[in-house]
């Protein structure tokens, strides 16, 4: 089991890094899943973690210049890694002048994730500083629980609003109430509600368009053709789980939008030119 | 005693106190006929700054002959008479201090544009002497860098972080994380940096020593370097010595003075990457194999192979004779170096002043000092054992 990529680009390592930052602003702890051809940040959605999943896709070659993996066997190209982010992101915030940073699955004193930068100098020696970050590998028995979670069978599915205005709402409303109500309908509504017993607080966004699935073919149909545009589909959720997904957010995604389950699970989507992040926000019970 | 700052020189002034402040809670005032020292030090008693001001630092520097003055007052209220440098810089065109005995008060009159005037009248109280007596020309190992390249080192490692090692070879010095113990080594993040010798100004070792000492307070001292452009000298010898880090110019010296750890793992380790003095490993993937340790994780249920690498850490420590070229001049007489029997023996930083071993600063919060009896302290001595 071998892993060793190298990022010499500074436009990829800044924005590598942004996406390490962002999952560690999300979860203190999550899964690496490495193949050939993509790296996985994967929160599995359980009850320890109050139900949140997370699912985050990034293809390799638009980050590494150099990639070079061999999985667990030969067969199976893959490796799974619990990791911390938190130090890994710190890591490689402060080698964003780097020549050039290497990430590579190393073994010290445990197993550890080791990030080694060659830093520019005055002299003629490079400077080198590698931080090791531990990691506990995954073994086999354990990796179903890391599949991704298809789309789930939505109600609605609509654009989101632009993320910061959103996160000023919600860290607003946050101030009010634990629960949030979501709403959206296939008309380009969303509605943000919180009630408490003095209060009740709702803010509207209108024309934000509705995605269209049609073509998905790996869920039973999108929303039924017969669905009433002005109905709204709901999902109370605590509002520190979304206030957290939307602090997490750095960057302005291509495209930002949620899926809705009735009561059941809110299933937000944002899409970057390379990297894909879903999050799942279970209905409180 | 009366001393006049102008110009630049307020805002080093300034930039002096905010470095002490980083060290301890008071601030030691003594004008000298050599200058004016300012001091400090930690409550550990393992870290010892002084900034001495040659009278020609001063536009005007006057203080009655036979003057024998000295005193403390909290930090934080001189810091409140330098705060915000940048302003001061800007408005401030001198700072005048007197001593006012008859009150106990030393006033700070900052001269700034427009005609304003802002007196700060700061009260102190009578301090005994505090001065380490170190020799930095008897030491070992002596470096001098710009301190942009020991900023760069240092902005790696996370402001938490309490100790660094510092680990020299003929050629190189390695800078890493310190890991207190067992259960945070699987944990933490190891962060290690490698300088080469021609980033120094000046890199002369005659020992390859490993030495561990508190960030913190090194920070404090290339915050007055960085601001200054003043190059830091680096002294030190064997692990427990004192490491002296210095900046020097015409008309200031400044010194800090920081324990460093006595331990005897220490030293194994030192001579380990002592004789390890290669260049960076070479880039090979395949020394990073995993298989060994994989196969060992799906039989069993327990993570990973026990870490058979690292040596059980040696509970023994080799406490060593005070070293003769550290000693306190204090008004008492009584010279005591105790050490209290019952403490077990673990790692500590050695005191720079009582030759004995006391707890680090990090542990000073979950245990009890050891009943030891404080000598430089003065009549309103707050309890040290919290």
């Amino acid at each position: 089991m071998k892993f060793r990529g190298k990022i010499t680009d500074i436009a990829c390592l800044n924005h590598f890094t942004r996406v390490v930052t962002t999952i560690s602003k999300l979860t203190k702890t999550c899964v690496l899943r490495l193949t050939p051809d993509h790296l996985f940040f994967i929160l599995p959605g359980k009850v320890t973690n109050g139900g949140v999943g997370m699912w985050c896709q990034l293809l390799q070659a638009n980050f590494f210049q150099e990639y070079q993996m061999e999985g667990v066997t030969s067969e199976v190209q893959e490796i799974c890694l619990e990791v911390s982010p938190e130090p890994w992101s710190r890591a490689l915030k402060t080698v964003q002048s780097a020549k050039s940073v290497k990430l590579k699955l190393t073994r010290k004193h445990c197993a550890c994730l080791t990030v080694a930068a060659e830093l520019p100098t005055l002299s003629s020696v490079g400077r080198v500083v590698t931080h090791d970050v531990p990691v506990d590998v995954i073994p086999r028995r354990l990796w179903q629980e890391f599949q991704e979670a298809g789309v789930p069978d939505f109600d609605v599915s609509v654009y989101l609003p632009p993320l910061k205005t959103m996160k000023s709402v919600v860290d607003r409303m946050k101030n009010l109430s634990n629960f949030l109500v979501m709403e959206a309908n296939l008309n380009g509504d969303m509605n943000l509600k919180i009630q408490t017993d003095l209060v009740s607080v709702t803010t509207h966004f209108k024309d934000l368009g509705n995605p269209a699935w049609g073509d998905v073919s790996s869920q039973d149909g999108g929303p039924s053709q017969s669905r009433d545009p002005e109905v709204m589909a709901e999902v109370t959720v605590d509002i520190r789980k979304l206030q957290q997904f939307l602090m997490g957010q750095q960057v302005n995604p291509s495209k930002a939008l949620c899926n809705i389950v009735h009561q059941n699970v809110v299933h937000l989507v944002l899409l970057h030119e390379d990297v894909s992040l879903q999050y799942f926000i279970p209905a409180v019970a | 005693m009366q001393c006049v700052v102008t110009g630049g020189n307020v805002k080093v002034l300034g930039k002096a106190i905010h470095s002490l402040s980083r060290i301890g809670d008071e601030l030691y005032v003594e004008p000298q006929e050599d200058g004016l020292a300012l001091r400090s030090v930690n409550s550990s008693r393992s870290a010892y700054a002084c900034f001495l001001f040659a009278p020609l630092f001063f536009s005007r520097y006057s203080i009655p002959t036979g003057l024998n003055f000295r005193c403390k007052m909290a930090i934080k209220s001189v810091q409140s008479v330098f705060k915000s440098l940048p302003t001061l810089e800007k408005t401030v065109e001198k700072c005048h201090i007197g001593l006012n005995e008859q009150k106990d008060r030393l006033t700070f009159t900052l001269h700034c544009k427009h005609g304003l005037l802002k007196t700060h009248n700061l009260s102190y109280q009578d301090s005994e002497s505090l001065e380490a007596v170190f020799d930095k020309n008897s030491c070992a190992n002596v470096f001098k860098a710009q301190p942009r390249v020991l900023v760069d080192t240092v902005v790696h490692f996370p402001s938490s972080l309490e100790e660094v090692t510092v680990t020299v070879s003929d050629e190189r010095m390695w800078v890493r994380n310190h890991v207190e113990d067992e259960a945070e080594c699987s944990k933490a993040m190891l962060t290690e940096l490698c300088l080469a010798a021609d980033e120094f100004d000046h890199f002369a070792v005659k020992a390859h020593y490993s030495i561990t000492f508190c960030l913190k307070e090194f920070r404090g001292l290339l915050l007055f370097a960085e601001s200054t452009g003043l190059p830091v000298s680096m002294y030190f010898d064997e692990p427990g010595s004192p490491v002296v880090l210095s900046v020097t110019d015409s008309v200031l010296e400044g010194n800090f003075v920081l324990a460093t750890l006595s331990d005897d793992r220490d030293l194994q380790k030192s001579n380990k990457g002592g004789d390890a003095d290669q260049s960076h490993p070479p880039d090979d993937f395949m020394n990073d194999d995993m298989d060994a340790y994989l196969i060992a994780m799906d039989t069993s249920a327990a993570p990973g192979p026990s870490t058979a690498d690292l040596p059980p850490p040696s509970l023994a420590t080799s406490r060593k004779p005070p070293a003769p070229n550290y000693r306190t001049r204090t008004h008492s007489d009584e010279e005591e170096d105790d050490d209290d029997p019952e403490r077990p023996p673990d790692k500590k930083f050695r005191s720079l002043f009582f030759g004995s071993v006391l707890p680090p600063s990090s542990q000073m919060n979950t245990q009890p000092l050891p009943t030891q009896e404080v000598l430089a302290s003065d009549s309103e001595d707050e309890a040290e054992a919290e």
